[in-house]
Order: structure tokens, then C-alpha cells, then sequence
């Protein structure tokens, strides 16, 4: 099966990458843009075939690796078999 | 002093730190690559600066998992003094073995230049050399410099008194012009509890030559020599 994971910053972390984007996005003629904030999209194929052992291993390998927890929060969808 | 340093995939500082530690020994230390299992029997652990593994996914992310570092850890643990320098520092935040995280620069600019700091403490076997309050010239390199952790640990860190250094003016202050990338209070290196694992931005051994247009990074390495034989 395959993950997909979505790393994103954590509420109230300054993301001055995003602040960038907004303003090019503004230059760009834009109105409204409101916040914007960036992230990290993973995708992982999993030899794994049963669901709730694929979700712990994903689940082990944000914590371990994949986001940093002290910043980042992360979340994920796992699909097919 | 026996010392070691780490080389990681894409580590570029290792070489220099090497040259000022043989400066202040007197002997070439131990360079330790990464996919060893154990460092040797060291008085040192040195974290050089650099780009492991090409700051892939995030800066020190990978390296902390490096083989090696499983004995790093435990020997800065059990007391072995460990200096962690740039890429050096993002290993020790990733590893765990000190707090926060080092986030992209404010500027989103990779800035290289000297800056100025301001020495918080001097009561450890790294900044004896220094006075307490002193303000040295030491140059920064990097893209993701920029410190931060939450409220509370940074309460923590300055109610500890484990700030190490922080970016200053010329007279001392510590003023948000002076702060070259953003870092939360001024931080620019960090101890760790025991005051025996130290990571800093700044690079000491790019400034502790005279041929090289300056010495206030030499004072670190002739501390620790004096500290630990």
C-alpha cells in the first residue's frame, strides 16, 4: 500500500518561506491572499498489506524521522493494498 | 586531549576543525566516519559543520541516524564534552541531545559573515577562555541558523543559565539588528545541562588562526585543551 504524508508547521511557528510566497503571490496581481504556509509532501510504498501494522509503521517513521516533532505536525492517508 | 571528529556525507569543516584542534593539542585527532559503531576511546566528540547528506529532507535530519551517532549519544550522555558546530549543531537538536530546532533564516538568505557575540557564560571547559560578557568576532555559514523552541524551553534554557552565546552589537547589546537570522532571544549556542555538550552556529575554527584575519575562536580550543589534557 502506499502512504501519503503531509508534514506541516506547527500553529504559532513563523514560517518565513510561506511569508514569501505570499507576497510573491500578491506581486503576481493576487488579491486575497490571506496566510500562507508551506509544507512537505511524502509519499511511501509500503510492502505492507494489513492496515493498522502499516499505520503504526507510518506513524513510527514521522516520529523517527520524517517530521520533527518540535516544529512540525504531520498527518497521513494510506491507500490500496 | 585525544579528540574525534565525525565526518558525515557532506561534511566540509571537518578538515578545519581538525587543523585548530592539532593547533591547540599538539596531535592530529580521530576522524571518525560516520558508518562506524563506535567513536574510540576520545576526551572530544566534534560535530563538524557542513551539509550532511545534502541537508536533505531537513538539516542534520538524516546524519542524526547515522550509525555512529547511536555512540555519540551515549557517550555525551555518560559526560564525553561534545561541540557541535553549524551542521554540527543541527545534529545535536535532532538527535535530542539539545532542545529546539534550527529553522530557515529569517532573510531566507544564506548569509556568510562575520558576526559578533556576546559570551553568556564562561564557566565551562569550553568558554573559559573568554570572559563573561565578552563580546568576539566569529564567523557564521549557513541557510537554517535561525533558533527556535517554545516559550517554556526557552524560559528553561535562560532560567538554567545554558545559553552559551548570543548575537550582540558592538558594545553588547542584543538588539534585532544584530541578530543575523532570526534566532528567538539572540541564541546562538546552547549547552546542555551538564554544560558538556555545547552547539553553536558560529564557527570557531574559521577564526582561530591570525594567517586566517583573526583569533577569538582560538580561545574554545585552547580551553578545552587546558580542561581536558
Amino acid at each position: 500500500m502506499k502512504a501519503r504524508i503531509k508534514i506541516t508547521l506547527k500553529n504559532g511557528v513563523l514560517d518565513p518561506q510561506g511569508k514569501a510566497i505570499a507576497h510573491a503571490l500578491d506581486a503576481l496581481g493576487f488579491d486575497g491572499v490571506g496566510d500562507v504556509r508551506q509544507g512537505k509532501y511524502i509519499e511511501v510504498e509500503l510492502d505492507e498489506t494489513d492496515p493498522a501494522a502499516a499505520e503504526d509503521t507510518v506513524k513510527r517513521m514521522c516520529e523517527q524521522l520524517l517530521a520533527n516533532t518540535v516544529i512540525e505536525n504531520y498527518a497521513y492517508e494510506l491507500e490500496g493494498s | 586531549m585525544k579528540a574525534s571528529v565525525i565526518v558525515f556525507p557532506g561534511s566540509n569543516c571537518d578538515r578545519d576543525v581538525a587543523v585548530s584542534l592539532e593547533a591547540a593539542t599538539g596531535r592530529e585527532p580521530a576522524m571518525v566516519w560516520h558508518r562506524e559503531t563506535t567513536v574510540p576511546d576520545t576526551d572530544l566528540i566534534v560535530l563538524p559543520g557542513g551539509f550532511s547528506y545534502g541537508d536533505y529532507l531537513r538539516s542534520g535530519a538524516m546524519a542524526a541516524h547515522s550509525p555512529v551517532m547511536k555512540d555519540v549519544v551515549r557517550k555525551a550522555n555518560a559526560g564525553t564534552p561534545v561541540l557541535g558546530i553549524c551542521n554540527g549543531f543541527h545534529l545535536l537538536t535532532e538527535s535530542g541531545l539539545l532542545p529546539g530546532v534550527l529553522m530557515r533564516n529569517a532573510s531566507l538568505k544564506f548569509i556568510c559573515r562575520d558576526v559578533l557575540l556576546k559570551v553568556a557564560r564562561n564557566d565551562t571547559d569550553f568558554a573559559r577562555g573568554y570572559d563573561e560578557g565578552q563580546v568576539i568576532r566569529i564567523p557564521i555559514a549557513h541557510h537554517d541558523g535561525n533558533y527556535y523552541a517554545d516559550t517554556e524551553t526557552l524560559d528553561r534554557l535562560e532560567g538554567e543559565n545554558l545559553v552559551a552565546f548570543r548575537y550582540c552589537d558592538p558594545s553588547g547589546e542584543l538588539t534585532d539588528a544584530a541578530n543575523p537570522n532570526g534566532s528567538q532571544r539572540n541564541i546562538a549556542g546552547i549547552y546542555n545541562a551538564a554544560g558538556t555538550v555545547l552547539g553553536l552556529m558560529p564557527h570557531p575554527e574559521r577564526l582561530a588562526d591570525a594567517a586566517l584575519g583573526g583569533t577569538d575562536g582560538k580561545p574554545m580550543f585552547d580551553a578545552l585543551v587546558e580542561a581536558l589534557h
